[in-house]
């Protein structure tokens, strides 16, 4: 019974002889995206040397353009991974909105705006559809949103199919209101003969906002605990079905604002387009430092990975290289930045 | 891991913190007969626990006694399917973990007391987060948990380190101290020492005793009556589900408890069919029996002891 908790006098600090000093390069690599800016610095410089046009700025424009129509994704991709959910229907789901709101206003002839405001509530649903099964049944993401992601599939291509007799939904640039929603989605400024698109601002904007919620709030927390330990953060209150049906809805609501931008840019939406894109926003973030097991990761990590994702598919055609090279160099990519990440991280976590 | 040497903890003592006050008025935390079935199983059986301000309430047992079943239904996550429980005299039906926490009980989970990937900080006040829902205020939840850490006697570097790379010991005592700046009231600790070293358990044993010095509440649940005596004020002893021994302090001694843990009966039932096998097994198992008796345990001393038997052969009768 001699010890109590109070302690007026605070035992002296005295530095553990078992840890050492952790230098300010340790500290850099100890972040979740330290991986991803080295591997994005080596592709820069690689393609900047092999590739003259890569040089200039208005082809860095179009590489942070492309970057932007995946990074988009792949942020929300990113925060549901940290909360260690997978979503396979992500990529399909943006096709999805899109046909649908295209769809919706043209059959029913109504302003552009309400089939976007419809597709925004089908994709919130799919979102929620996902989150709740998965929360629900136990059943891993993995397969329920694989089940999504055919479903969505089917339906995209059959109903475009049954309602157009075509594999693409109809022009709609013809409908009241389409040029307001292409000025909000999909506008384009030319500054100093640079072409800048308002996706490549969304997407700043986005992962500054997924920054702010993953550190500075307490559903960044939450989400963290969700995929880290979900049944100690449960045991401690979280209410981590809620967070992780909100994470698949966060990625529902992306894909809305994507397929937006896409339909808004191009008048018309393919059937069948998005597929393989879920993997794209699932290799940025993991990429960018997410861990597969959740609980770890960035969003300016996934955002980075993006950023590579975009510099190489751009860069492989300023250098004057097949295209069909694309997907060998993704994939090689994807390998390269898990074993670059998974050194780096030991490395670091040796040096604490 | 710094640990107050004792004379500084001497010194903390003069200060004047809450001391013991021994159980005045109504039990905290009352378990009346409570019993839990799961279909055709039955995991807990008619019992009885009781634990009051600045006491310690031990709860032994071995592999599979119904001691995990014992918290869940006191912190909530499980409602029992017989049986009152009673806080501060007053019956309740916990509904979730959330409502528990909300009347001052609060549990640490041996396996599920931290995120090892998280900070610590972030750890500390996870599902308690401090400021508004827009923006935490995180240099002062830094602060707090540093503070609230060094009066436990935790001095940690850096508080945005991974909890993970703390030792086990000085994570259960995060979680411990974690319960108790949320103002909990009882505090049920589950095997905190079970993966530690001798060392670490006596770190978590004394923040045991620190909690009750505050003037809490603490259920510890364990299988290791070398740990539970030191720090226990009641015991209650837990086998296949059912109670067989609920003691306080001054009516048992720690051999006592360790022949009851060790299962008195069941050693001397062993030691027979030891005896009937011959040859060497028939020694040790004389040599078991002379044990048994010497501890004392062979007639067990209290109630519950018939409730244990009928549990065992229900048990010992199914495949």
């Amino acid at each position: 019974m001699a010890q109590t908790t109070e302690a007026p006098v605070a035992p002296p600090p005295r530095a553990d002889e078992r840890v050492g000093r952790k230098s300010p390069l340790a500290r850099l690599l100890a972040r979740p995206e330290a991986g991803a800016i080295a591997g994005a610095i080596i592709i820069y410089v690689f393609f900047f040397i092999i590739a003259p046009p890569f040089r200039n700025a208005s082809s860095f424009s179009s590489v942070l353009y492309v970057t932007s129509t995946y990074g988009l994704m792949a942020t929300p991709v990113a925060l549901l991974m940290i909360g260690g959910e997978f979503d396979l229907s992500a990529g399909v789901a943006v096709t999805s909105s899109a046909l649908c709101a295209s769809l919706f206003s043209y059959e029913f002839t109504t302003v552009a705006w309400v089939g976007v405001l419809v597709a925004l509530a089908l994709s919130l649903l799919i979102g929620f559809i996902n989150g709740w099964i998965v929360v629900k049944t136990g059943i891993p993401s993995f397969l329920v949103t694989l089940g999504m992601f055919f479903m969505l599939q089917g339906i995209n291509i059959a109903l475009t199919q049954t309602i157009t007799n075509q594999v693409a939904s109809p022009d709609i640039s013809t409908l009241q209101g389409f040029n307001s929603a292409r000025e909000v989605f999909s506008a384009s400024w030319t500054i100093g003969g640079v072409n800048i698109r308002t996706s490549v601002i969304y997407w700043i904007v986005f992962v500054i906002i997924a920054t702010w919620i993953l550190l500075r709030t307490r559903i960044g927390n939450w989400i963290f605990s969700a995929g880290g330990n979900p049944a100690s953060a449960r045991a401690v209150g979280v209410p981590v079905g809620k967070v992780k049906i909100g994470l698949f809805m966060a990625v529902g609501f992306m894909a809305w604002f994507t397929g937006m931008h896409t339909l808004f840019l191009f008048n018309t939406i393919q059937s069948g387009q998005g597929v393989g894109n879920e993997f794209v926003y699932i290799i940025a973030a993991v990429v960018g430092g997410c861990l597969l097991t959740g609980g770890y990761g960035s969003a300016v990590g996934a955002a980075i990975g993006a950023l590579i994702f975009g510099m190489v598919n751009q860069g492989i055609v300023y250098a004057g290289w097949n295209p069909d090279w694309f997907q060998f160099f993704v994939g090689a990519l994807l390998l390269g930045a898990i074993l670059l990440n998974t050194y780096i991280r030991r490395r670091a976590e040796a040096a604490i | 891991m710094s640990t107050p040497s004792e004379a500084q903890a001497g010194r903390h003592r003069a200060d004047g913190t809450a001391t013991a006050n021994g159980g005045n008025g109504a039990a905290l935390v009352k378990l009346i007969d409570v019993g839990k079935r799961y279909g055709a199983v039955i995991a807990l059986h008619d019992i009885n626990l009781e634990v009051s301000a600045g006491e310690v309430t031990c709860v032994l047992g071995d592999n599979g006694a119904g001691k995990s079943t014992l918290i869940k239904i006191i912190a909530g996550l499980h409602q029992p399917s017989s049986g009152t429980y009673e806080v501060d005299g007053t019956p309740v039906h916990f509904t979730s973990p959330r409502e528990a926490l909300e009347r001052g009980i609060a549990t640490v989970y041996q396996d599920l007391a931290v995120v090892a990937l998280m900070p610590v900080w972030r750890n500390f006040f996870l599902g308690n987060e401090v400021g508004g829902r827009a923006r935490m205020d995180i240099p002062g939840m830094k602060r707090m948990c540093k503070d609230e850490l060094l009066a436990m006697g935790i001095d940690l570097r850096d508080v945005e380190q991974p909890i993970g790379t703390l030792s086990g010991g000085e994570r259960q005592c995060v979680a411990i101290s974690r319960a108790v700046h949320f103002g909990a009231k009882v505090l049920i600790l589950d095997e905190p020492t079970a993966a530690l070293g001798v060392k670490q358990s006596g770190v978590v044993l004394k923040y045991i005793i620190q909690a009750r010095e505050r003037g809490l509440g603490v259920i510890f649940i364990t299988h290791n009556p070398h740990h539970a005596y030191p720090v226990g004020d009641r015991f209650l002893l837990l086998n296949r589900g059912a109670s067989i021994g609920n003691y306080e302090k001054s009516q048992v001694t720690r051999d006592e408890l360790t022949g009851l843990m060790a299962g008195g009966a069941e050693l001397e039932q062993l030691s027979h069919e030891l005896e009937g096998a011959g040859g060497t097994a028939a020694e040790i198992g004389r040599s078991m029996e002379e044990d048994v008796e010497e501890l004392g345990i062979s007639a067990q001393p209290d109630a519950g002891t018939d409730a244990a038997k009928a549990t065992r052969q229900e048990g010992s009768s199914s495949p």
